[in-house]
C-alpha cells in the first residue's frame, strides 16, 4: 500500500514538473499536506501557523518543481527538504544558508530508468526498515529530523544523558544503514 | 575541477541534512556540496530517510479549504526571490552570506587577509586570504573547525588541500596549515567558538581581529 502510494508521489511530482498537471498536483497535496502538517506541529507551530507552513511548502513544490531529479531523489525525501528547511527557518528566525549549486551532470541527461526504479525500491526498504525499528529507537529518529529543537533539548525531553540520546540517533540510522546494505551496487 | 579527496565527516552530514547544525557550518556544508558530488550524494541519502519517515507520519486533519486556498495560490505568478548566483570563485551558498558583493579584504598581517561573514552565538564563519608559502598562524580550538578551500591549496600535518577539500579539525589538534607555493589561498574557516591562538602575540590580537 505504501509502495505504491510514495512511488505514485514520484510519478505525480514528475507530471506536475514536465506538465504543470494540477490534478497530479491536487493528489500530492491530498497525501503529503495532512503528513506536513503533523511533521510541523511536532515543533513549536501551532495548528493554523502550521497550515500556512504547509501552504508555503506545497506552493515551493508547485514553483521549484523543474528542479526535482527523479535519480537523487523521490518525492518524499524532496519535499521533506523543502519542509526541513522552511521549518528552520522559522525557528531559527534567520534565512537558512542558500542550497548548494546545482552541479553540473557531466553524462547525458537522459533518463536512467534502472537507477529511479533503484531509488524507489531503496526508499521502499527504508520504510520497511522503519517499521522494525523499536518505538524508542523510532521516536528518536523522529525527533532528529522532525523537531525545530537543539540536542540539548531533545535530551531534556528523554531525561536521558546527551551522549546517550546521540548514540541512539546513530544506532537507528545504523540499523537503518545495515537493512540497506545489501541493495547498495 | 580538481579531484575532492577530503570530504565532510558522516555525522556533520548527517546533522546538516536533518537541519541540526550551527548556521556557519551548514553555510560551509552547502557551499562543499556545490563542489563535491559525493558528499551531495550522502546528504541525498539522508534526506531519503527523512522522506520515509515522512511516509510514516500520521495524518493530520487540515481545515476544509487548505486545497482550495493552495490551487489559488498557484494560479498566482511565482514570487521572484533573489537567487545568489555563483561566480567562479565562490559557490552561491558563499556568495549569499557576501550578498552578491566581492570580498572586502581586511589586513591580518603577514600577507593574510580575512572577511568575517557571520560571528554570532551561531558560530563563526569568515574567509581567508594566505599567500603561496605564507603560514596560517598556529592555533589550538574551543570547538571543532571546519575549513573549505576555495582557491589554490594548502598543507599541514594532515595532508594537502585543494579546491573543494574540507579539514575537520577537532578540539585536541594543532595544526599549522601553509599555502602551498603557486595561486595564493582562499579558504572559508568556520568554528562554533572563537578560535585560541598559542603564539602570544596572535593571542593578544585575537580579540581585535576576531579570528
Amino acid at each position: 500500500m505504501t509502495t505504491t502510494t510514495a512511488s505514485e508521489m514520484t510519478e505525480a511530482l514528475l507530471a506536475v514538473r514536465d506538465r504543470r498537471d494540477q490534478e497530479a498536483f491536487g493528489r500530492l497535496f491530498d497525501y503529503f499536506a495532512p503528513r506536513l502538517k503533523s511533521m510541523l506541529m511536532r515543533g513549536r507551530l501551532r495548528d493554523s501557523s502550521a497550515e500556512d507552513v504547509v501552504q508555503d511548502v506545497m506552493l515551493t513544490v508547485w514553483h521549484k518543481a523543474s528542479q526535482f531529479d527523479p535519480h537523487r531523489a523521490d518525492a518524499s525525501a524532496w519535499i521533506y527538504r523543502i519542509a526541513r528547511n522552511r521549518q528552520i527557518d522559522l525557528g531559527r528566525r534567520r534565512r537558512p544558508p542558500a542550497l548548494p549549486d546545482i552541479l553540473e551532470e557531466p553524462e547525458t541527461a537522459e533518463p536512467d530508468p534502472a537507477q529511479i526504479l533503484g531509488l524507489q525500491q531503496e526508499a521502499e526498504r527504508l520504510r520497511t526498515a522503519i517499521e522494525k525499528l523499536s518505538p524508542m529507537q523510532r521516536t528518536i529518529l523522529e525527533r532528529a529530523f522532525f523537531d525545530d529543537l537543539p540536542h540539548n533539548e531533545i535530551s531534556s525531553l528523554t531525561e536521558l544523558p546527551l551522549g546517550t540520546v546521540k548514540s541512539r540517533i546513530r544506532l537507528g540510522l545504523e540499523r537503518l544503514r545495515y537493512e540497506l546494505r545489501d541493495l547498495k551496487t | 575541477m580538481t579531484r575532492i579527496s577530503h570530504h565532510i565527516p558522516d555525522n556533520l552530514l548527517s546533522a546538516y541534512a536533518t537541519g541540526n547544525l550551527a548556521h556557519s557550518f551548514s553555510v560551509l556544508i552547502a557551499a562543499h556540496l556545490s563542489l563535491c558530488d559525493e558528499c551531495r550524494a550522502n546528504c541525498e541519502a539522508v534526506e531519503m530517510i527523512g522522506g520515509a519517515l515522512l511516509d510514516a507520519e500520521r495524518e493530520a486533519s487540515l481545515s476544509s479549504d487548505e486545497r482550495d486556498r493552495l490551487f489559488r495560490a498557484i494560479q498566482e505568478p511565482p514570487p521572484k526571490p533573489p537567487l545568489p548566483v555563483a561566480s567562479k570563485l565562490y559557490p552561491a551558498p558563499v556568495m549569499d552570506v557576501l550578498k552578491g558583493q566581492s570580498p572586502t579584504w581586511k589586513m591580518l598581517g603577514g600577507g593574510i587577509r580575512q572577511q568575517i561573514l557571520l560571528d554570532d552565538s551561531d558560530g563563526s564563519l569568515r574567509l581567508l586570504y594566505i599567500p603561496s608559502g605564507c603560514a596560517v598562524p598556529e592555533h589550538g580550538h574551543r570547538g571543532p573547525e571546519l575549513t573549505l578551500v576555495l582557491q589554490g591549496s594548502f598543507s599541514d600535518h594532515i595532508g594537502r588541500f585543494q579546491r573543494g577539500d574540507v579539514e575537520y579539525a577537532h578540539d585536541d589538534i594543532n595544526h599549522q596549515p601553509i599555502a602551498d607555493l603557486g595561486e595564493d589561498c582562499i579558504c572559508l574557516a568556520a568554528t562554533d567558538a572563537p578560535l585560541r591562538f598559542r603564539a602570544i602575540l596572535p593571542r593578544l590580537l585575537q580579540p581585535l581581529f576576531r579570528i
